[in-house]
């Protein structure tokens, strides 16, 4: 559970939205590479809700729980249809309706047909009071989005967020990771967060009956057609960057083997020079 | 050098001065294969900064003055209009806290193309072939942006800082800075319990094969008896053991200590990512089988709570035989 992560809120947006956006991603520490031919090996991955984005996602409810404001918390995704999966689980988790970005068109996105994507379904849902995300993904770890996306949508971006101190009135104080350590930031609201994990975090598993609960919340999917704009503005060929060559890395080195610990005293003497 | 193509480096200030990747990012774009004239872009600034970038690579320096500290809203509209104005060829910035929320920022509000988290750079021609690792550094991508100026950000400490000959045109840009919509209350310093990671030239790290936070304390006695500071990899930050300012790997740190010890370390690829230019590499594992002896330079197959004791004991045997 989220121990605290907002110590002090009143905020007078009622029935306004908050928008998590979450990404279904490829378990990272999962993937194998075939010996063979040097490829990834895709079967058998499992699929998961991104972390930093379950974050996100628990910290949105948080609020809108401590709010009793009626905001409701829109779960957001850009993906394949599988991806309904994650939205699910998001729903099962306690956010209120989900919508799915899905068409051909979407598939190929860089970071800022991406963005571009997720700003135009924004503001098809109308006024946010905030939008939330993880502030990078498992498997791109670019952490680009959540900042491309505040600035289509001339918003201020707030980002490796792990905890909001404060929600009043119009403003909001996130406590943040620096370079250096931490700060604490005051930025207006409507306001774009990226959040980061904090240690103490334990995603909560959702129950028979939250799952149960979210098959009757709303799930819609959005299409090219629903976003309007033409296919050139979307996903590969809306992008700004193209992926020229992909290989697998070779840093293999030729180790000297010891064993145990009579193997020690070796050891440090190889490393002798070093250390 | 009529034709010569500008090549701007955003230049990173700490209250310590300059940030390192901001010198070993001059070096490398004076290296890059282009007729090239390598500038830096610097927020203010002293004469001794701009000193030091003249020293290290900068052949033109934009002093950009009448921005305050940093803020990601007045810096993006700043940067913005310089790269509008003077139309460079290039952009680069380093993978910092600042440069990866800064940099997109840019990015998307003149809408160019942007890659993330490089760990090589290259000249095809014309285009910036931008090298990153994806899927959690599973596979190598190369990627070049189809806008003009081409922009990415990359990773500290890839590449070296080099000291150049010649001194530096400087052109001072005076600007209107907008006031800032944000308000810092209050920066917290991490506190001086880890040393970082990135600076040590002895890193010591602990994986999955700890069995509990308190045994980190025995890394950091190995640790200060070789002078070294102790990381860790993702599954313990996420345990919430460590700080993930000491996280090592492809979504924590990327470093090039002298010498890297890993300890329970099973080395998953993202893991390899973060350490692979470390001088050394040694790795302690139980299993004979874990990926992270791939890349070890000595590897020592055992298990740890009886070979990290010895190696303290042995340690401690050798300065007493020195002293």
């Amino acid at each position: 559970m989220l121990q605290n992560p907002i110590e002090h809120l009143s905020v007078e947006q009622k029935n306004s939205k908050i928008i998590v956006c979450i990404k279904q991603v490829p378990d990272t520490q999962e993937i194998k590479i075939d010996p063979e031919t040097g490829t990834l090996i895709r079967e058998g991955v499992p699929s998961i809700l991104n972390p930093f984005d379950e974050y996100a996602l628990n910290l949105a409810i948080e609020i809108r729980d401590r709010f009793r404001n009626n905001s409701e918390v829109v779960a957001l995704s850009m993906g394949p249809s599988q991806a309904a999966e994650a939205l699910r689980k998001c729903l099962a988790i306690g956010a209120d309706s989900a919508i799915l970005l899905s068409d051909r068109a979407f598939a190929g996105a860089d970071t800022y047909a991406t963005s571009y994507t997720l700003a135009k379904a924004i503001k098809k849902l109308g006024p946010a009071s905030l939008i939330l995300c993880g502030y990078e993904a498992l498997d791109g770890n670019t952490a680009q989005v959540g900042p491309e996306t505040a600035r289509l949508l001339g918003l201020p971006a707030i980002c490796y967020v792990e905890r909001v101190e404060a929600l009043d009135g119009g403003e909001i104080t996130c406590k943040r990771e620096s370079e250096e350590g931490y700060e604490l930031l005051k930025s207006p609201v409507p306001a774009l967060i990226t959040c980061m994990t904090t240690s103490s975090f334990e995603p909560k598993l959702p129950g028979v009956r939250e799952i149960m609960a979210a098959r009757r919340k709303k799930l819609e999917v959005w299409s090219l057609e629903d976003l309007g704009g033409s296919k050139d503005e979307y996903g590969l060929r809306g992008s700004l960057t193209r992926v020229t060559k992909t290989y697998t890395p070779d840093i293999k080195r030729k180790g000297v083997r010891f064993e145990g610990k009579e193997g020690v005293k070796e050891l440090i003497s190889a490393l002798r020079g070093i250390i | 050098m009529t034709d010569a193509k500008e090549i701007w480096v955003f230049v990173e200030l700490t209250s310590a001065g300059i940030r390192q990747v901001s010198l070993q990012l001059l070096a490398k774009a004076r290296a890059l294969e282009i007729n090239n004239r390598v500038a830096a872009l610097v927020p203010g600034g002293n004469e001794d900064v701009l000193k030091e970038l003249s020293k290290h690579g900068a052949e033109k320096i934009y002093v950009v003055e009448g921005l305050d500290g940093y803020k990601l809203d007045t810096y993006t509209e700043v940067i913005a209009e310089c790269i509008k104005k003077y139309n460079p060829h290039i952009v680069l910035f380093g993978a910092t806290h600042i440069g990866r929320e800064l940099a997109p920022s840019v990015a998307s509000s003149l809408r160019l193309g942007l890659t993330a988290d490089c760990t090589d750079l290259s000249m095809q021609v014309d285009n910036l072939i931008q090298t990153r690792p994806a899927f959690g550094g599973n596979i190598i991508a190369d990627i070049s942006c189809k806008t003009f100026p081409q922009m990415a950000t990359v990773r500290p400490n890839v590449f070296s800082a080099k000291e150049f000959d010649g001194e530096a045109e400087i052109i001072r840009e005076k600007v209107n800075a907008p006031k800032s919509i944000f308000e810092v209350i209050e920066e917290i310093k991490a506190q001086g319990e880890h040393r970082s990671i990135e600076d040590a030239r002895i890193v010591i790290s602990g994986g999955r094969g700890l069995k509990r936070k308190e045994d980190f304390e025995m890394l950091e006695m190995l640790a200060s008896s070789l002078g070294g500071a102790v990381g860790c990899s993702r599954p313990i930050v996420e345990k919430g053991w460590m700080p993930k300012s000491a996280q090592v790997g492809q979504s924590g740190k990327t470093i090039s200590p002298d010498l890297y010890i890993a300890i329970g370390v099973s080395g998953s690829v993202q893991h390899q990512a973060g350490i692979k230019s470390a001088k050394k590499i040694v790795a302690i594992n139980s299993d004979p089988n874990a990926p992270i002896f791939d890349i070890a330079d000595y590897a020592l197959v055992g298990d740890l709570y009886e070979i990290v004791p010895a190696m303290i004991e042995e340690l401690k045997g050798e300065k007493n035989d020195r002293a």
